[in-house]
């Protein structure tokens, strides 16, 4: 039985179908609360400055479902998500919940994942060096380093980057999708927003794989591989990493969603048009159907990931069983 | 502890069980003394000590006040005036808005973590000390809103509602109760089925001494440990909220405010970005030291 054989036949498919079971109810709480939120708002998309006339008023009312029954509005609304249909935005003209969406997705997916795999990477790397020399001067180097980095919020480390390597040195772009002749998502524009969205997961996951290896190398485990007499540096890759670095998986789902809010300020930062600056401008605007879009896209993300997360690591740690 | 509580000893013999505590370390005394041996905690209890001063004491002496407007607008820090940090643009005095937005943002820190320990602690007290079925189910409800993206909510809360600082404090506190609640679940029910729980109930000690003397005491530390942690966090998402323009109203401020407009001016005006932005820094670092050191001191195993 090859290795891809054993992991596919550790899926615990019942879980899997229990937690897909659940996240219905789940999607369809957020639905609902997020469209009673709005409705109970005082003062509706639609108020402006100036007194509409009647007939206007009554033109949009019919135009969006408004003069229908509180019941047949959602009824409506939980509908046209089911079948992948968001509505019309409500305050940008002739674009549709779904094309805002697709603009703004890929931009948002796109600095969250590249930050991910940093994070992951150096957070992962930087914490095994510290904690294979536990309380040296290294270690408390790293950890102090990671302080600074849980505690410094991304909207200060966001601004002060953009100054010293785009107004400064020139290197990458202030924000935006830049100008002539780097239009797009390059290195030029992505490399401080991703840096930037990074820094904070960096840190809490050196701090996690440091607790994680110093655990690790003091268990049972890692004695038998010893008194076998492998060398050091096999009881750490063969041995002590792989078990290390379960905890990062169980992380794995709370760091995706802090991840997509760090990208609703690192939007906002850097000019990126992306779903996180969509979700906000929604809000302030009033633009419901937007907004609901906004929230469901990320909960529906959300809720995924952390299932992809707790089937990985059922799969991967021998010593998980569910029933 | 040198009072025996009757209520604590049913026998009614005092003396011996003085004597014992005399005699002994309790856990909280190796505690404070392992927390003390570590520098970096002390070292920030002084320094958040200090800025809590500030922040009560600050804005009640200081020459200037956080509101008054005048023409010495945007200028750097100066000892001309007593203008130390500069003023903002509508010519405030920034030392008397970075006072009054630390106290802000601390009060938010601890008030939204207090909702949040309330909540917290009930609930996971409860579905911990009933357990079985109302356990499975109230641990349920937390694991759906576990995968719910509540900052979005919060961001719409703020938005379609008037915004106050009550509104802000409730919203991130029942964010942030989570956590609480399946630490303290988890400890009631470690603890609850411990031997020395057994012991205490055959020696005919009562419910209430039960969870006053052996449970409470077990349960106080994580939680202790992990409401010293919520402060930075609660206080960070604050600033995110202020940041994103949803923070509290003008003229009031917070370091989130505060950091949010210096960011803007940043090019021209470092000044109005630096301060706030350092306060803010000192401020989580020192939580956050001590939020670790406490956690080393009642947890030594990982040292």
């Amino acid at each position: 039985m090859s290795s891809l054989q054993r992991a596919f036949s550790r899926i615990p498919w019942a879980y899997t179908a229990r937690r897909l079971l659940i996240a219905i109810p789940t999607m369809l709480a957020i639905i609902t609360m997020a469209f009673l939120m709005m409705r109970a708002a005082p003062g509706g998309p639609f108020d402006g400055e100036r007194k509409l006339p009647a007939a206007t008023e009554k033109a949009i009312a019919a135009k969006f479902g408004f003069d229908k029954p509180l019941h047949e509005q959602y009824f409506d609304y939980v509908g046209g998500v089911l079948q992948g249909d968001f509505g019309p935005s409500y305050k940008t003209l002739g674009k549709s919940v779904n094309d805002l969406i697709a603009d703004g997705l890929p931009i948002s997916l796109t600095i969250g994942s590249l930050a991910m795999i940093l994070g992951i990477t150096l957070g992962t790397l930087l914490g095994v060096f510290a904690g294979l020399r536990q309380n040296s001067s290294a270690d408390y180097g790293v950890m102090g380093l990671a302080m600074f980095g849980i505690s410094i919020p991304t909207f200060v480390t966001g601004p002060i980057l953009i100054l010293i390597f785009a107004l400064g040195a020139g290197i990458f772009a202030v924000g935006g999708l830049g100008t002539y002749p780097n239009i797009g998502m390059n290195w030029h524009n992505m490399t401080l927003p991703v840096i930037t969205l990074a820094l904070p997961q960096i840190a809490i996951i050196s701090r996690l794989m440091r607790a994680s290896i110093i655990e690790t190398m003091r268990s049972n485990h890692i004695r038998t591989a010893r008194s076998k007499g492998l060398s050091e540096r096999q009881v750490i890759a063969r041995h002590a990493l792989p078990a290390a670095l379960l905890p990062l998986i169980s992380y794995a789902g709370p760091a995706m969603a802090r991840v997509m809010t760090g990208s609703v300020v690192i939007e906002k930062v850097f000019g990126l048009p992306g779903l996180g600056s969509y979700f906000v401008n929604g809000a302030l605007n009033r633009d419901y159907t937007l907004v609901m879009g906004a929230i469901i896209v990320y909960a529906g993300l959300i809720v995924l990931l952390n299932l992809v997360a707790d089937i990985l690591y059922a799969v991967l740690d021998p010593k998980v069983k569910y029933d | 502890m040198s009072q025996a509580d009757p209520l604590l000893d049913p026998t009614g013999r005092v003396e011996p069980v003085n004597q014992a505590i005399a005699g002994g370390r309790s856990l909280w005394d190796d505690a404070r003394a392992r927390l003390f041996h570590n520098k970096a905690a002390v070292a920030s209890m002084w320094v958040l000590g200090v800025l809590v001063v500030i922040a009560l004491i600050g804005p009640m002496v200081w020459v200037h006040d956080y509101r008054t407007i005048s023409d010495a607008r945007a200028i750097a820090p100066t000892l001309e005036d007593w203008h130390l940090l500069g003023t903002d643009l509508q010519g405030r005095d920034l030392l008397a808005r970075l006072m009054i937005g630390l106290r802000i943002s601390l009060m938010v820190g601890v008030v939204a973590t207090a909702v949040s320990l309330v909540i917290g602690v009930t609930w996971g007290a409860t579905a911990g000390y009933l357990g079985g079925r109302i356990d499975n189910f109230m641990m349920r409800i937390v694991d759906v809103l576990y995968a719910l993206p509540f900052i979005f909510f919060v961001i719409l809360l703020l938005t379609v509602f008037e915004r106050n600082i009550f509104l802000i404090f409730a919203a991130i506190g029942a964010i942030e109760w989570l956590t609480m609640a399946r630490i303290v679940r988890g400890q009631t029910l470690a603890i609850k089925g411990k031997e020395f729980i057994e012991a205490a109930r055959a020696a005919g000690v009562s419910r209430r001494a039960i969870i006053l003397r052996h449970i409470l005491p077990n349960v106080i530390g994580p939680v202790a440990v992990y409401v010293t942690l919520t402060i930075p966090v609660v206080i960070l998402a604050e600033s995110f909220l202020s940041f994103l323009g949803l923070g509290v109203n003008e003229p009031l401020t917070s370091l989130g405010v505060l950091i949010s407009d210096g960011a803007a001016r940043m090019e021209e005006k470092p000044w109005m970005l630096l301060a706030p932005a350092g306060t803010m820094a000192v401020t989580l670092l020192c939580l956050n030291f001590i939020g670790d050191g406490l956690r080393d001191a009642l947890d030594p195993k990982d040292r």
